[in-house]
Parts: structure tokens; C-alpha cells; sequence
């Protein structure tokens, strides 16, 4: 595969393109996003469900 | 050598980051600006930063000559840096460490530990812990830069390595965060250049994405010794639990994979953004960034075979044979590669963006050992929180002697030692930090006793598996020898090449849940205090 020896080098190879992918359109999508704006909204400790471990 | 032209662009160089230097210098006015730039930093100058502090010539130089040696399953590492080190780091790390280090007033990694779970000690633990071992990395980033400058101007070893080291702390010493973040995006842009320029000359002169295959077809050259340890070839992975294997996906690949999470000098830039919206927008720079420069070094490392093998008919640890020791010095394979087979020019564009590389991260290293030092131990351990006045100064202190160290290790550290060096720091950052920084951040049931006894555990284990198992560390360091009279207590057994972190990272996580479960939890009121809407900034 893509000239490689075996398929965990090609797929380490794959996953480097996809998880820059991911950060690049991840980015894009969530331009505006601000954690502080969504607090007011929800408590700030209702994100958490820790509590219960 | 073209010495006009190297002196010019030298010179310019050091221009531009002396200014930028000053820059910071003159905008230090707090102690909020000397540790955390004023907590104002753009999104574009904190991934800069954040990249180019965690990118070093460890990286391009030391690790870029580990793939030349096992080949491009370094590229899993890559992976790792990426998906964890930038996406997980800043999305799920980097908002929390921002918001709750905010709400604490916390300006520095370990202030952020010791102030979640009320505890001086464990802020002063984990400085003393950065201060005393972070000089391990710092001096491997050090070999780095000046490997590169003994091979490409034909200096002598040792004064490119004073002269250098002297810049870097000069800068660092006088300009606090400010003047760090400004010279690390000018010094990030430059690393994204040069090894841009790499990627492409280096596909270009091997045969284009074609070289794969020819890289792939040169496994019948891997030298026998190594074919015995698994060396299945430059585009393979080692055999499966080979000595090789052990090494590669244990040391290099999970060591600084994992460890990056835990690492003082980059969660502190988190600290340094306004709000959770510019860790989104820095997750683009971020991840090319990253793939730009461990992607493009693991991936010509490892091409290097081939270029050497179509030009010499020899590989690349064939090429780097030290005459003293009769052993390949795996550290020189970049250097070497970017000296024969590139340009004169490039050559000195490539030293300024390595140069740069490890200043960066030099400067990030030297920073965190001094806040350590002067905020963490000094000030908020052993003076109690009195004197604030003195941070800053005892900080210059701390970086002071940290450098010193930083040389004498720089000057004793043996042949081909960049990216386990490196690969140890990381792993103790991950074996000692992880467990504690995981919980302060996201297990309100943690407690102090449960997070000290993880930390100390973890510690613990790291250093005993480095001293009597790891035969790698046990055998140079020569402690076990004395004690017990052999290089390792596992010598023979695939024990003595499994790397510290594997068995220190899950002790050291168990003993803090188990203790944090054992022991009263937390009040509510003072986890409200880290987690519920205390105003950014405030006190704690």
C-alpha cells in the first residue's frame, strides 16, 4: 500500500493527513465557539459527571 | 563556505530576535506578564508558540535520525503528536487548564496542581521535579542545534554549543513569556519554511512518491545485527515484541506521544490565550504545523537510506560511523544528509530554521525550569506565598543554574543520545504529571493525598526502572553495576528494554485513584472555587 512494507506504516502515514484533516476543519467549524459563553447558560459544574466515579 | 553570506543572514537573524527579545523585555511590567504574557496572546502566536516550543532539533535532528535507523513507523509517533499532542491537548486539556487555571490565578504548571488541590507541596514537588530534570531535554535539544553546526560550518562541537547556549539563555533571562512568544512565532514560521523546503527537494531527489516502493525494496540491506532485533526494514514496522519493537513503540513512540500532555512548558501556553474560541481557531496552525515538521522529519530520516544508498551505495548509519567509538552517531544523520544533498544555501536557511527550532524550544525549557524554581519551589513552597516581589529575580536565578546544568549535561552526554534523552524526559513527565494533571482537571473526587501519592509513586518507579531495569539508562548510568554488580536487574529478559513510562504510568495512575478513593473527598465549596464561574483572573 503506497509503496510501503507493511500496512501499519501506511496507516500511520493515513492518520497523519486525517488528524491534521481533522484539526484544520475542526477549526473551521468551531470558529466561534467560546466555552464562556455557553456557562451562563448551563451551571458550570452540569458539564462534569465525574461525581458519580 | 560561503562566509559573507552566512554572516549576513546570521547576523540579521540575531537582529530580528534581540529586537523581539527587547520587545518582550520592555512590555514585562508584571509578574502575570514575565509568566504568562499578560494572558493576551493571539490564537495564531499561541500555536506558533506551542508548536515551535514543543518542536526542537531533538525533534528534526535527533528523532529525524531515529526514522533513519527504524525506519517511518516513526510515523505512528507523528500521529501521536498530532491527534494528541494538538487536538486532544487543546480541545479537551487546553480549555480546562485555561479555564481553571483563570479561575485559581494560577502562573504556572505546577502552581495549577498545587493550587486545585490546595497544596503547596505539590506545586513545590512538581517544580522541584521540572527544574531538577528538565535540563535532560534542554541539553538534548542543545546536542541538537550543535551537531548541526559542527557538520555544516566545520565548527568545533563545544564552542558552537557555548556560543549558542549563551543567546538563548541571554533572551529568556531578560524577557519572561512576552519575549519568548514573540521570538517563538518569528522562529515558527522560519521552521515551517525550511523544512517545507525539505519535504519537497528531498521527495524530488529520491524518485517522488515512487521512493517508497525503492525504500521499501532496500530491507535486504538492513545490516544483520539488526535484522536480529527485528529490523524488518525502512518502511516496516519491527517485528512484533522484538528488542527494536520494544524500543520504538515503548520509548519513542508512546514515551513522548503520551508525555506531551504532561508537559509544564506547553500547558502553561494554554494559560496564555483570552478565551476557549482562540484553542479552537489555534488547532489549525497547530496541526499543519505539526505534521509539517515531524511529519516531513521522520519521513526524509528514514529516505535518507535511499538517497545515501543511490549516491554512496551505503545507508545512513553506514555514512555517520564515529571513528573513536567504531559505532554509527545516529544524531549526525540530518546534518550529514542536508550537507551532501542539498544546496549551499539551504543549508544555512536550514541551520537558521533548526537554530531557531531549538532556541524556541530552549527558551520554553528555560522558562519553565525558572518559574519552577522562583514561583513554584521558592516562593509559593518555601516562602509560603510571602515575597512576590522576589519571583522574578530568583526565576532569573533558577534559570541561571538550570542553564548551568543544562551545559555540563550538554558536554557528558554520550554519541546518538537526542531522542532518548528526550524520549526519558517525556516519559517522566507522563509517569509523574499525567495522572495528577488528568485528575485536577477532570475527576473532582481526586484528593491530595491520592495526588501526591501518585505523583511521588510515579516518580518513584521512573527512577528505579531508569537506575536498575531499563538496561538502555541502568547500564550508562552505572548505578545497578555498583549496587548489584550487573547492567541491569532484568539483563536478558525483554524487561530490560521496556521503557520506564509502561510500567510507571499505570502505577502511578492507580495509586491515585485508589488513594483518592480511600480517602474524605474535597469539599464542594472549594472544587466550586476551581470548576463553577469565578471570574477570570480573580484570586483564589
Amino acid at each position: 500500500m503506497l509503496g510501503f512494507g507493511d500496512f501499519w506504516v501506511a496507516l500511520a502515514y493515513i492518520l497523519c493527513l486525517g488528524s491534521t484533516l481533522l484539526c484544520v476543519v475542526y477549526g473551521i467549524l468551531h470558529w466561534n465557539d467560546d466555552e464562556e459563553m455557553a456557562e451562563p447558560v448551563h451551571p458550570p459544574d452540569e458539564d462534569l459527571d465525574f461525581e458519580e466515579v | 563556505m560561503n562566509y559573507e553570506l552566512l554572516t549576513i543572514i546570521l547576523a540579521a537573524y540575531v537582529l530580528v530576535t534581540g529586537y523581539l527579545g527587547w520587545l518582550g523585555y520592555r512590555k514585562t511590567r508584571s509578574a502575570a506578564d514575565y509568566l504568562l504574557a499578560g494572558r493576551q496572546v493571539h490564537p495564531l502566536l499561541m500555536s506558533l508558540a506551542y508548536g515551535s516550543t514543543f518542536i526542537s532539533t531533538s525533534a528534526i535532528v535527533g528523532f529525524g535520525g531515529a526514522a533513519a535507523l527504524f525506519g517511518m513507523g516513526l510515523l505512528w509517533l507523528t500521529f501521536f503528536n498530532i491527534f494528541l499532542g494538538i487536538f486532544i491537548a487543546f480541545l479537551l486539556f487546553g480549555r480546562r487548564t485555561r479555564r481553571i487555571g483563570a479561575a485559581l490565578d494560577a502562573h504556572t504548571f505546577p502552581e495549577l496542581l498545587g493550587r486545585r488541590f490546595g497544596s503547596r507541596f505539590v506545586q513545590g514537588f512538581a517544580g522541584t521535579t521540572i527544574a531538577c530534570l528538565m535540563p535532560l531535554y534542554a541539553a538534548a535539544v542543545m546536542i541538537g542545534g550543535a551537531r548541526f553546526l559542527e557538520v555544516q560550518l566545520g565548527l568545533e562541537y563545544q564552542l558552537a554549543l557555548f556560543v549558542f547556549a549563551v543567546v538563548v539563555a541571554a533572551y529568556v533571562f531578560f524577557g519572561g513569556l512576552k519575549g519568548v512568544v514573540y521570538t517563538d512565532a518569528l522562529q515558527g514560521t522560519l521552521m515551517f519554511v525550511g523544512m517545507f523546503i525539505l519535504l519537497v527537494a528531498t521527495y524530488s531527489k529520491v524518485g517522488g512518491l515512487g521512493s517508497h516502493q525503492a525504500l521499501t525494496e532496500l530491507a535486504s540491506r538492513v545490516p544483520p545485527p539488526l535484522a536480529e532485533q527485528g529490523h524488518r526494514g525502512w518502511t516496516a514496522m519491527p517485528a512484533l515484541f522484538s528488542p527494536l519493537w520494544w524500543q520504538l513503540v515503548s520509548t519513542i513512540i508512546l514515551g513522548v506521544g503520551i508525555g506531551v500532555l504532561a508537559q509544564p512548558q506547553l500547558a502553561v501556553r494554554f494559560m496564555t490565550v483570552k478565551s476557549g474560541k482562540e484553542l479552537n481557531r489555534a488547532l489549525i496552525p497547530g496541526g499543519i504545523f505539526i505534521l509539517m515538521m515531524t511529519g516531513v522529519a521522520f519521513t526524509v530520516g528514514a529516505l535518507t537510506n535511499l538517497f545515501f544508498y543511490q549516491t554512496q551505495g551505503k545507508i545512513a548509519l553506514a555514512m555517520v560511523m564515529d571513528p573513536a567509538t567504531g559505532k554509527p552517531n545516529i544524531d549526525k544523520i540530518i546534518p550529514t544528509y542536508v550537507s551532501m544533498a542539498m544546496p549551499e544555501w539551504f543549508g544555512y536557511v536550514f541551520m537558521l530554521s533548526l537554530l531557531a527550532a531549538a532556541m524556541s524550544t530552549l527558551s520554553g525549557q528555560f522558562h519553565a525550569i525558572g518559574t519552577s524554581f522562583g514561583r513554584d519551589l521558592y516562593q509559593q513552597a518555601l516562602a509560603g506565598g510571602r515575597h512576590q516581589e522576589r519571583t522574578v529575580p530568583i526565576a532569573r536565578l533558577g534559570i541561571f543554574a538550570g542553564f548551568v546544568l543544562t551545559i555540563v549535561l550538554a558536554y557528558n552526554l554520550p554519541a546518538g543520545i537526542i531522542a532518548i534523552a528526550t524520549a526519558l524526559f517525556f516519559g517522566m513527565c507522563a509517569a509523574v504529571f499525567l495522572p495528577a494533571y488528568v485528575s485536577a482537571l477532570f475527576w473532582k473526587r481526586a484528593t491530595l493525598p491520592g495526588i501526591i501519592s501518585g505523583m511521588v509513586t510515579g516518580l518513584l518507579a521512573w527512577g528505579l526502572w531508569v537506575l536498575f531495569v531499563h538496561e538502555k539508562e541502568s547500564a550508562a548510568l552505572g548505578v545497578c553495576m555498583a549496587v548489584f554488580g550487573k547492567t541491569s536487574l532484568a539483563a536478558g529478559t525483554k524487561w530490560a528494554v521496556v521503557d520506564p513510562l509502561i510500567v510507571a504510568l499505570p502505577l502511578s495512575a492507580i495509586v491515585t485513584v485508589a488513594v483518592s478513593l480511600a480517602t474524605r473527598p474535597i469539599a464542594e465549596n472549594v472544587l466550586n472555587r476551581c470548576f463553577g464561574g469565578s471570574p477570570a483572573g480573580s484570586p483564589a
